[in-house]
C-alpha cells in the first residue's frame, strides 16, 4: 500500500488522498461550485494515526463512538461502534401488552417520543383491525407534526454547536421550550409522553390549549426566519457544510437513507406521499428535495420541512372535528370509571383489559410513518396472546448511521463532526 | 423517482388505507411474476391487512430478490429491513424477513423464509444487492444468531465482541440474560478494554508492523486473553 499525502491547504479548496475535491470553496456563487487545482503535494509521508471519538463525546450526540484512521487529517477509514446504550427494547416488548408498549416508544427516539406514540399504536390499531375516530386523526396529525418540530428544532441547535454557532442553539431552544410546555398542558409530561392508546389518545387537550397551539404557529416562523437568515449564507456554515458528505441518489437508495438524508440527495421519497397514514394526502403540503445530497443540502431540506410543518398545522388546527377521541370499541378502550365502580359487568370488563390486556389477532402488520430521522416502522407479530411475539422497530438513523463510513471517508476531520451531524442521530433509537 | 413508474402506468396516487380486511384483497401484482418466473421456489402467498406477505425457499431467495431489485417492471430498489421472527410454539419455524419498497411503483412486499428446528440458521447475505443490509444483518446476526452467508464483516453490533450469552432475541433466551448479576458483573470487570482494539478491522497493520516485536507479543497476548481472534496475517485487507 503506497502512502498517501496529507492535504496541505486547510479550509481551501484542494484534493483529498483520492484525488478528487473535497473542500467547499470558499465561495460558492448560484450553487456552482469553483474546484481549485491542488497547491502542491510535498513529500510528507507519515504514518497513518488512529483517534477514538467517543463514546462520551459532545459531538457525537450521545454515546457513539468512531474510530477513525488518519491520513494527516484526512479519514482514510471509519469504524463506527454502537450499542453502549442497548436496552432491549424488542425484548422487553415481548414480555409487555400493547398498551404497556408505549412508554417503551418514548425512550428509543426520545425527541420524537410524540410521534413514535402515535406511530406504534397506529400499527397496532391495523393489527387489531381499528378504524380511529375523525378528531383523534387530526389530534395525531398535530401531534406528528409537533414533534417533528421539537426533533428538528433540537437537530438543527445541536448542529449549529457543532459547526461552531451558539446563538442559533438558544433561538431554537426557546421555541422547543414553548413546544415542551404545550406538550405538558396536553398530556402531562414534556419528554416522555405516552399520549397515545389503541384506539385513541390517554387525554383530550384541555380548554384554551388550541389557542396556545396558534400562538405557536403565529411566532415561530419568526424564530426560524432569524435562524434562516443567520445561516443560510453565512460564509462559515456554507464553507463548513457545502460539498461535505455528499451522496448521490442511487447511493442513497442503495444505502436505505430515509427522510432528510435520502431527500437532500434528489429523491422526493416521503413516507406521508407515497404510502399514507392518518389521511396526509389530504392536506395541502411540499417535499423540498435538495440537489447534491451534501451537509447543506440537508440543513435546507430540514428547514422547509419545519416550514412545511407549520403548514400542515395550520390545515389540522382549521379542520379539527368534534366528537368522541377514542374508539367505541369494548376490546380495547376501558369502560367509564364511574361504571367500572359501580356495575359489575364494567368492573369486570375492566378487569380482564388491564389484567390480560387487549388481544388481537393472529396476524403480522409493517406500518410505516415519516420520523423527523426518516421511515421509521414498526412490525408487529401476534400469535393471538396479549403480548407480541416480535416488535421490531425499524430504525431510520440506525440505517442513516450505518453509510456514515462512506460519507467521511475522504474529508477532513473536522467535517465528521459536521456529516455526524447532518444525519440527525438519537443513539436511543440506533441502540434501542 | 417515487411514484415515477406508477404515475406512467397510470395508477390513483396512494391514499390512506381504511376498513383494511384481515385477509384478502388485492396481491401485490409482483407476486404473480415471482410464480411466472420461479414455480417451485415460492412456497405460498397470502395477503394479511393489505400486505402481501411470499414464502420462498431459502435456496433460491438471493436470486429472487435480485430480480425482484433490477427488472423494471417491479424495481424493488429499496431495502426497508431484515429481521427475523421466533414463534413461542417452537413447532412453528423460525422465519427470516425481508420488507422490500418498490420507489417508482410505490409498492411494499414482504419475503419471508422459514428455517424449521434443526435445519442450520444460514440465510444468504443481501450486502451485494443492497449496502443497506450491512447493518441490519449484523443486527440480526447478534439479536438471533442467523448467520448472513456472504457478509463481508459479521460481527456482533449491539452486544460487544466477547459477549458470551448468546442471543438475546431468541425465545429460549431469558429477560434478565444467562448469567448471574454475579456473573455479568465479574465478566464485566474482567474485561480488558485496550484488547478492544482490533488490528484488521481497523487496518493499522502498517502501524502494527512497524511496532518493536516485544509489543506486538504483548498486544497478540492481550486479544487472545480477551478471547478475540488474533489475525491470521498482519497484512491489512485494504
Amino acid at each position: 500500500m503506497s502512502r498517501r499525502t496529507i492535504e496541505m491547504a486547510v479550509g481551501t479548496a484542494g484534493l483529498d488522498a483520492y484525488g478528487k475535491p473535497v473542500r467547499a470553496p470558499l465561495m460558492v456563487r448560484d450553487r456552482e461550485t469553483l474546484t481549485v487545482d491542488a497547491p502542491f503535494e510535498p513529500e510528507l509521508s507519515s504514518d497513518h494515526m488512529l483517534i477514538n471519538i467517543g463514546p462520551q463525546h459532545p459531538a457525537t450526540h450521545g454515546v457513539l463512538r468512531l474510530v477513525l484512521e488518519l491520513d494527516g487529517e484526512t479519514v482514510v477509514r471509519c469504524v463506527p461502534h454502537i450499542g453502549y446504550l442497548h436496552c432491549g427494547f424488542e425484548k422487553i416488548g415481548e414480555y409487555r401488552q400493547y398498551n404497556q408498549i408505549i412508554p417503551w416508544t418514548d425512550r428509543e427516539d426520545y425527541l420524537n417520543s410524540l410521534g413514535n406514540n402515535v406511530a406504534f399504536v397506529l400499527g397496532c390499531e391495523r393489527l387489531f383491525g381499528i378504524e380511529i375516530t375523525p378528531r383523534c386523526t387530526v389530534l395525531r396529525v398535530i401531534a406528528m407534526e409537533l414533534s417533528r418540530l421539537m426533533s428538528h428544532l433540537v437537530w438543527m441547535g445541536t448542529t449549529c454547536i457543532d459547526i461552531g454557532a451558539f446563538t442559533p442553539f438558544l433561538w431554537l431552544y426557546q421555541e422547543r421550550e414553548n413546544l415542551y410546555n404545550l406538550l405538558e398542558g396536553w398530556v402531562g409530561a414534556r419528554l416522555t409522553t405516552s399520549a397515545t392508546r389503541v384506539g385513541g389518545m390517554a387525554a383530550e387537550v384541555p380548554d384554551g390549549w388550541m389557542d396556545g397551539l396558534n400562538a405557536f404557529i403565529r411566532n415561530f416562523p419568526k424564530t426560524l426566519n432569524e435562524s434562516d437568515k443567520m445561516l443560510t449564507r453565512n460564509g462559515i456554515w456554507m464553507g463548513r457544510t457545502v460539498g461535505i458528505g455528499a451522496l448521490t441518489a442511487e447511493e442513497a437508495i442503495n444505502c436505505g437513507m430515509s427522510g432528510a438524508m435520502l431527500r437532500a440527495s434528489g429523491v422526493a421519497y416521503d413516507v406521508r406521499k407515497d404510502f399514507p397514514y392518518l389521511d396526509y394526502e389530504t392536506y395541502d403540503f411540499d417535499v423540498p428535495v435538495g440537489t447534491s445530497g451534501d451537509v447543506y443540502d440537508r440543513y435546507l431540506v430540514r428547514v422547509e420541512e419545519m416550514r412545511q410543518s407549520i403548514r400542515i398545522l395550520e390545515q389540522a388546527v382549521q379542520r379539527l372535528p368534534d366528537g368522541p377521541l377514542n374508539v367505541d370499541d369494548p376490546r380495547v378502550i376501558l369502560p367509564p370509571k364511574t361504571n367500572a365502580t359501580s356495575q359489575i359487568e364494567s368492573m369486570i370488563h375492566h378487569f380482564k383489559l388491564v389484567m390480560e390486556g387487549p388481544r388481537p389477532p393472529i396476524g403480522e402488520v409493517y406500518v410505516p410513518v415519516e420520523s423527523p430521522k426518516g421511515e421509521k416502522g414498526y412490525y408487529l407479530v401476534s400469535d393471538g396472546t396479549s403480548k407480541p411475539v416480535r416488535w421490531r422497530i425499524r430504525p431510520p438513523a440506525f440505517v442513516n448511521l450505518s453509510a456514515i463510513p462512506r460519507m467521511v471517508e475522504g474529508h477532513m476531520l473536522s467535517d465528521v463532526i459536521a456529516i455526524n451531524a447532518s444525519i440527525d442521530i438519537v443513539m436511543g433509537e440506533i441502540d434501542r | 423517482m417515487p411514484g415515477s413508474a406508477r404515475e406512467a402506468a397510470g395508477l390513483p396516487a396512494p391514499s390512506t388505507p381504511h376498513h383494511v380486511p384481515q385477509h384478502g384483497g388485492p396481491e401485490n401484482p409482483s407476486v404473480a411474476a415471482l410464480r411466472e418466473r420461479f414455480p417451485a421456489a415460492i412456497l405460498r402467498s397470502h395477503v394479511m391487512w393489505g400486505e402481501t406477505t411470499v414464502f420462498v425457499a431459502v435456496s433460491r431467495v438471493h436470486e429472487i430478490i435480485a430480480f425482484l431489485r433490477d427488472d423494471s417492471a417491479h424495481a424493488y430498489n429499496y431495502l426497508v429491513d431484515i429481521t427475523a421472527v421466533e414463534y413461542r410454539d417452537a413447532d412453528q419455524p423460525m422465519e427470516v424477513v425481508w420488507h422490500l419498497r418498490s420507489l417508482p411503483w410505490q409498492r411494499f412486499l414482504r419475503i419471508k423464509v422459514e428455517l424449521p428446528a434443526g435445519a442450520p440458521l444460514e440465510v444468504p447475505s443481501m450486502t451485494d444487492l443492497y449496502a443497506a443490509a450491512d447493518w441490519i444483518e449484523r443486527e440480526c446476526y447478534d439479536m438471533f444468531g442467523i448467520s448472513f452467508n456472504g457478509h463481508p464483516d459479521l460481527r456482533r453490533i449491539l452486544m460487544w465482541d466477547t459477549y458470551r450469552e448468546g442471543h438475546p432475541l431468541r425465545k429460549d433466551f431469558p429477560l434478565r440474560g444467562r448469567f448471574s448479576r454475579a456473573e455479568q458483573l465479574s465478566q464485566a470487570l474482567k474485561i480488558d478494554t485496550s484488547g478492544g482494539y482490533s488490528t484488521v478491522e481497523l487496518s493499522v497493520a502498517e502501524a502494527f508492523n512497524d511496532l518493536p516485536e516485544d509489543m506486538k507479543q504483548r498486544l497478540r497476548d492481550k486479544r487472545t486473553a480477551a478471547g478475540l481472534s488474533t489475525p491470521a496475517s498482519d497484512e491489512t485487507p485494504r
